[in-house]
């Protein structure tokens, strides 16, 4: 009998690991404290004002995420003033991929403009928190009371080669509805992208 | 002048093909989703590894080796590597092609060139959710995916036990 309530624990414990990797459209995201290219220290609660948030993980090295910089800026640009502002988050481990170093998330931030905070994952606790796999990987959240709930993941557009030739900006739309106060037609996406640099991957 | 060009890229090219074929890297096809899907459904006997990769993932080089030497390991047996390659289409020639050639890589290639992404990665396996390297290996009444850069022993086990599968 002891035998058998042990092996339920197993399997429930078993099952809670596999289902608890990564939010789903609808859950309640978790508010973080990571540390950005200023040296500052950033959260959810330093944007009182602020609707929602577009966090992009994201990273120097990686082609598409270099691919997607202009166009993370120009959403940044387009919706911060409407209560959806962006914040980037480089998940990688700068011990597996140097080009992601925090001194070099200073540089290229200044040499791309970038307009929002980019922030290092340090301990690598935020990204699997969230379920983020790739860079880039991208998470709208809705602020309703004191909740953040996740209502969009996946990726910005359908064109990662060209800008200009883009079908379904995804992100985008999702956006737009979020601010018009309706809910994304289309909530999860998905794109190719570089898988995140973890030890505890390999 | 325009001759002596024309000359030199013909000299250039032929070396090129020469070297390609001297190190047995086949030629690279450029293909969309629709045109690769048959390769990651062939039910036969056979043991198929597809690998998603890119010359600029560094975990992706780092497991061609192991794709390499389990590749020449079950040679005379039923199983076949497909390594698809997601370098943008444009560095065919100026990345992808000199990668391959200087790493003697001899497997089949292609070069995946569907913009698309979120149509077709469910099409593969609904748990990627795009990041790689990307492995998928499969055989007639088998698909097992894995979102991990591969070291040869772990590898090599898999194979050795798909292949020996009745």
């Amino acid at each position: 009998m002891k035998s058998i309530i042990s092996l339920f624990f197993v399997l429930f414990f078993a099952v809670s690991v596999a289902y608890s990797s990564g939010y789903n459209i609808g859950d309640k995201a978790a508010d973080f404290k990571l540390k950005n290219i200023d040296g500052k220290f950033v959260s959810f609660s330093n944007y009182p004002d602020a609707k929602g948030f577009v966090l992009v993980f994201t990273c120097n090295g990686c082609p598409y995420a270099q691919a997607y910089q202009d166009r993370i800026v120009e959403i940044d640009k387009k919706y911060k003033s409407k209560g959806y502002p962006v914040i980037a988050i480089n998940p990688n481990d700068p011990a597996l991929a140097p080009a992601d170093s925090f001194d070099k998330m200073v540089s290229v931030a200044k040499t791309e403009g970038f307009t929002f905070p980019y922030l290092i994952d340090e301990k690598q606790e935020v990204y699997k928190n969230y379920g983020a796999t790739k860079t880039p990987h991208v998470y709208v959240l809705q602020k309703k009371g004191s909740d953040f709930v996740v209502q969009y993941i996946g990726a910005i557009d359908d064109s990662y080669q060209d800008a200009t030739k883009v079908n379904s900006p995804f992100l985008a739309s999702a956006l737009d509805a979020l601010v018009a106060g309706s809910l994304p037609e289309t909530t999860t996406t998905k794109a190719i992208g570089c898988g995140i640099k973890d030890k505890s991957k390999k | 002048m325009a001759r002596s060009i024309a000359l030199l890229l013909v000299f250039l090219f032929s070396a090129f093909a020469l070297s390609s074929q001297l190190y047995g890297i086949k030629p690279v096809k450029v293909l969309n989703f629709d045109q690769l899907e048959p390769y990651l459904n062939k039910k036969n006997d056979t043991v198929y590894l597809v690998n998603f990769w890119a010359t600029w993932c560094a975990p992706c080089i780092a497991e061609l080796p192991a794709i390499k030497a389990v590749e020449k390991k079950y040679s005379d047996k039923k199983f076949k590597v497909l390594l698809v390659s997601l370098d943008m289409p444009g560095h065919l020639k100026t990345r992808l092609t000199p990668f391959l050639l200087s790493n003697k890589i001899t497997s089949d290639v292609v070069l995946l060139d569907d913009p698309d992404q979120n149509r077709w990665i469910d099409r593969i396996d609904k748990q990627w959710s795009g990041e790689i390297p990307f492995t998928v290996i499969y055989g007639k009444d088998f698909r097992e995916s894995y979102s991990q850069s591969f070291d040869f022993k772990t590898l090599d086990s898999i194979i050795n036990r798909k292949i020996k599968m009745p």
